[in-house]
């Protein structure tokens, strides 16, 4: 497939979505990293300077991959997750030690760190797996192995102590969920975590309030009493055990000291010194930016590092604080935008590989948003992963784009599929 | 490749909505922080830097300046700036040994490791130039200047003040002040503080996480200068300050003098008394607490706080009020039996009967006895108590049994007892003679020295009185005494005319108490006195003013334990006016054994 014949079927949308993230990283590392003394966006000295690079590598991996023919990465998807699955145990020998977690390999100057690569093999391996004509996702073997091929990435990843990176394939339920698996275990894994935090946020007769509220608005929605008011009755029950027991288990059973960790981590309270002495300059450099933010190279907090890890994981600091709520919006809408386009074009997808593949690296994508952002605004406990595309580092925005470039191919390739 | 399962591709929706409910949360929460709390708007980059303002300077009222400011320099340390360095030649620098760095560090790291301490505080100037030329040596350390109070005469102690750490107390009155800050404990430094102090300023300072400092805060837009305290002058004498506490070295007791003019303080000595400069720095504490527990008390202002019995000055007092009752007049006269004199001994041998001049001049007890008598008893008053009340009033109005609400902070009232006292104590069923003693000075009553020298201008000046204070004016015009006023006494004052007459002859006449203390060329008015002391030695007392037409000086001394006024208060009351008058003394025998002190039995 020649280039022009790319160009005219690539979906452009999805791209610029794309690279207008790319370029507010870029302006969000220059500003968290800026230096007086080497303001060139160019210079390979700081760390803007190599980030560009980075982008401009990964584009031009991107292109070369908009080359290759479409089918070959569903061909070799084991190829690659057995590659990867061997990197994993190779860094588990012999890899290199960065930040606590053995998960680096050296390569020149360049480290990179397999779990990277494993979540792109693992989709490709998942998609290629139920992507099989052979393959119904509706049998038990066929779950047990789908799960399998997530799990065995997973505990090598947890082995290396990187569970942040480890949590990153639970996403994967998604996917299958999206394949026919029951939504029950889904929506009650999030009803209750949803549920566990306005507990702790909130006083749990506001929330059993609500909950009343809503399950009798749902009860008249339904309809037909009658033949519901038990299921009604027994869910409504479970909901109210469930808060009143997380709110016992708060306060009762956990040492003081537990709590306060826990409760400096969700931001409900303030300890300047010690535990959340990072988490509260991360929000006071996100609170000082107001709805409209310091403007651009503004922000003392972030500029003067006062925010830890600012230009990688704690990235969205710098946006918060200079941007202010407008930019933080911006930002989010635009992830926002940039997801819904990767559901809406795995839909359209004629091959159940590029849909299933789609739904892969929109779910560990949209895990890494939320995780990295609920950390940074004090929702969740600080677990190192990067922010896709904004966060410094040149292994992880190569492998997210990669991750694009393959999908954009496959879509662009979508009708020469029967 | 055939779609399978087509019927879940509803399922995106769920997964869309999955999505945007967790934005919306995360946004829902941004929201939170960035627009509706207020907890995480602090911006907790920008230092302030408190910049401190000079104190005014107290300067007497020839333009010495006894009071200024010097510089002191406290070491700083931000533990986490401190990088490794040559420990043995730092300590050698500071003179301190390897010990006394980690402790020190060790505290500051306690407090905090990233905001300064102080690690050696108060160093000279001479150390600091010493440090300072080599200290970029040593990253984490810098110096912060402040000021502390200096002294060129090391005297008034108790009327400058001291200034010292602010309070707790201090802390939760006004909030201008933070940890650490001076302020005025005492005297004028307490009672002038806000004047003094000036105005803090504030430099607001964009720094990074490492401590250092990056640019001004928004250009400067929300700095402020610090305003200089303004200066003081005060009606005080240094020269006559300074030998006045040299006449009263070893001694207890006081010396106070005023401006009758104005009511200004000329000197106020309070003996013993401690030289301010103990009271300044690292030596401070150390010196309170010996001070604290000296057996003689220096730190108690005797001048204002000291209450004595006046003794016979205060039969100035009753022959004014005596004259104005009109019970007698300057013609009557009385019989005195000399020490067989009833119901009040005389202590004097002298003619009889004495009228006021010469009772005065030999401070006849039974003349003032029968003064005090006739005047309660007079026809003019329906009873004795109303007597009496008459004669309270006036007295009150020569400033005795209240403070004086003026710049001398807490001056005590001393006491003269009204109606309603002797009611109570006798019951109701008293007369002249119950209160005899107050006829001669005695009994309840008790003055300050600072209500006797101004009794003394009271009756030097005909009649009035200021209020005495220390302030003349601040150099910038902001204030000046004019807002002390003019105190008059109902007393006429040809009676004035009449006692200044017989004051006169205390020092002039032949048989005057004080006579062997004339000085040549300036006529002194005065009334010795010796105050009965139950626990020992009596005090010796006077009062006097001089010239006696045009009074620039008047003054009050009380020298404790010392027998006879004429003994020892008149010669230093003598030798302090000759000072202020002429500038210098011609009587060195009369100083040398007033110093010395020693024939005293
Ligand atoms: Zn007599």
């Amino acid at each position: 497939m020649g280039i022009k014949n790319i160009i005219g079927k690539i979906d452009w949308f999805l791209l610029l979505l794309y690279l207008a993230l790319l370029a507010v990283g870029l302006v969000s590392i220059y500003a968290a990293a800026f230096n007086e003394n080497h303001t060139d966006i160019y210079d390979l000295t700081q760390n803007y300077g190599k980030q560009l690079l980075f982008i401009g590598i990964s584009l031009f991996t991107g292109f070369v991959i908009l080359l290759i023919d479409a089918k070959f990465f569903n061909t070799f998807a084991y190829l690659f997750y057995g590659l990867s699955i061997f990197l994993l145990l190779f860094v588990l020998v012999s890899g290199t030690t960065i930040a606590g977690s053995k998960s680096w390999i050296q390569l020149g100057i360049f480290s990179f760190q397999p779990s990277e690569l494993a979540k792109f093999t693992t989709a490709l391996a998942v998609a290629h797996y139920l992507g099989k004509n052979d393959t119904d996702f509706s049998k038990i073997k066929t779950k047990l192995i789908a799960s399998g091929l997530v799990l065995l990435p997973m505990s090598l990843v947890l082995l290396q102590g990187d569970a942040g990176s480890a949590l990153v394939f639970l996403v994967f339920l998604l996917v299958f969920y999206r394949e026919g698996m029951t939504g029950l275990i889904l929506i009650t894994g999030l009803v209750a975590i949803i549920l566990f935090l306005l507990t702790i946020f909130f006083s749990k007769w506001y929330v059993i309030i609500g909950v009343s509220v809503i399950t009798i608005a749902v009860s008249f929605i339904i309809g037909n009493l009658k033949k519901n008011i038990l299921k009604i009755i027994g869910v409504y029950s479970l909901i109210v055990i469930f808060v009143l027991g997380v709110n016992f288990a708060f306060n009762n059973i956990l040492k003081p000291h537990q709590r306060n960790r826990i409760n400096v981590i969700l931001g409900i309270e303030k300890d300047t010194k010690n535990i959340g002495y990072n988490l509260n300059q991360s929000l006071t450099a996100i609170g000082s930016g107001g709805l409209t933010g310091k403007g651009f190279l503004q922000g003392t907090m972030t500029r003067y590092k006062y925010v830890p890890e600012q230009h990688t994981d704690f990235i969205f600091c710098t946006i918060g604080e200079e941007g202010g709520f407008l930019g933080v919006t911006v930002v989010l809408l635009l992830y926002l935008a940039f997801f819904i386009r990767i559901i809406v074009l795995a839909e359209r997808q004629r091959s159940v590989f590029s849909r299933i593949y789609g739904y892969g690296i929109v779910s560990i994508l949209f895990f890494h948003f939320t995780v990295n952002i609920a950390m940074t605004i004090g929702l969740m406990p600080v677990i190192g992963i990067p922010l896709p595309f904004l966060s410094y580092g040149g292994s992880s925005l190569l492998i997210f784009s990669i991750m694009i470039f393959v999908f954009l191919k496959q879509d662009a390739n979508r009708m020469n599929i029967l | 490749m055939i779609r399978k399962n087509p019927n879940y591709s509803s399922r995106q929706y769920v997964v869309i909505g999955i999505f945007s409910i967790i934005t919306t949360i995360l946004l829902a929460r941004l929201f939170y922080i960035q627009i509706i709390s207020e907890d995480y708007k602090k911006d907790n980059t920008v230092r302030h830097t408190t910049l401190y303002p000079s104190r005014g300077r107290i300067i007497d009222r020839n333009g010495k300046v006894l009071v200024y400011n010097d510089a002191i320099y406290d070491l700083m340390v931000v533990p986490r700036a401190v990088k490794k360095i040559d420990t043995v030649s730092f300590c050698n620098l500071l003179n301190i040994d390897k010990d006394t760095y980690i402790n020190e560090l060790k505290k500051a790291r306690r407090y905090s490791s990233f905001k300064p301490s102080v690690f050696i505080s108060q160093l000279t100037k001479e150390e600091y130039g010493k440090i300072a030329a080599v200290l970029y040596k040593y990253p984490g350390f810098y110096f912060q200047i402040r000021s502390i109070r200096s002294y060129n005469y090391p005297i008034a102690a108790h009327t400058v003040g001291n200034i010292g750490e602010v309070s707790r107390q201090d802390l939760e009155n006004d909030s201008y002040y933070s940890i650490g800050d001076f302020i005025g404990k005492s005297g004028i430094e307490s009672y002038y503080e806000k004047e003094l102090r000036g105005k803090k300023g504030v430099r607001l300072i964009v720094v990074d996480v490492h401590n250092r400092e990056k640019e001004s805060f928004m250009d400067g837009r929300y700095d402020t200068l610090p305003v200089a305290g303004k200066d003081i002058i005060l009606g005080l004498d240094a020269d006559l300050q300074q030998y006045g506490e040299y006449l009263m070295n070893n001694k207890s007791g006081s010396i106070v003098a005023i401006e009758p003019s104005t009511g200004e303080v000329l000197a106020m000595i309070s003996a013993p008394t401690y030289n301010p400069t103990d009271l300044v720095g690292r030596k401070r504490s150390n010196s309170y607490q010996r001070l604290l527990d000296d057996s003689l008390r220096p730190l108690i202002n005797r001048a204002v706080n000291g209450t004595y019995p006046p003794g016979s000055t205060f039969k100035t007092i009753n022959a004014l009020i005596g004259l104005q009752s009109k019970a007698v007049n300057t013609t009557t006269k009385y019989i005195c039996n000399g020490p067989d004199s009833s119901p009040i001994k005389c202590t004097h041998y002298h003619h009889s009967p004495v009228g006021l001049i010469d009772g005065l001049e030999n401070s006849c007890n039974p003349y003032f006895w029968n003064v005090y008598q006739d005047m309660l008893n007079s026809y003019r008053f329906k009873n004795v108590k109303q007597g009496y009340q008459f004669w309270y009033d006036l007295v009150l109005q020569f400033g005795l049994g209240t403070s004086f609400k003026t710049d001398i902070a807490s001056n005590s009232p001393g006491n003269i007892p009204d109606t309603n006292y002797f009611n109570k104590l006798y019951r109701g069923v008293w007369n002249a003679m119950t209160v005899r003693s107050l006829s001669i000075g005695q009994g309840e009553l008790l003055v300050t020295p600072l209500q006797l020298a101004n009794m003394a201008a009271a009756i030097g000046n005909e009649g009035f009185y200021y209020p005495p204070h220390y302030i003349k004016r601040f150099e910038d015009g902001s204030m000046n005494d004019s807002i002390y006023h003019k105190v008059t006494i109902d007393i006429d004052k040809a009676y004035f005319k009449n006692v200044k007459e017989g004051m006169r002859n205390v020092f002039e006449g032949n048989r005057g108490t004080a006579r062997f203390y004339r000085i040549d060329s300036i006529t002194v008015a005065g009334k010795t006195g010796t105050a009965e002391n139950p626990h020992g030695l009596d005090h010796s007392i006077i009062m006097a003013f001089a010239p006696i037409d045009n009074p620039r000086i008047a003054i009050a001394v009380i020298v404790e334990n010392a027998g006879f006024g004429s003994s020892w208060a008149a010669p230093i009351a003598s030798l302090m006016i000759e000072k202020y008058i002429k500038g210098y003394v011609t009587r060195p025998e009369i100083e040398e054994r007033v110093v010395k002190f020693e024939d005293i039995k």
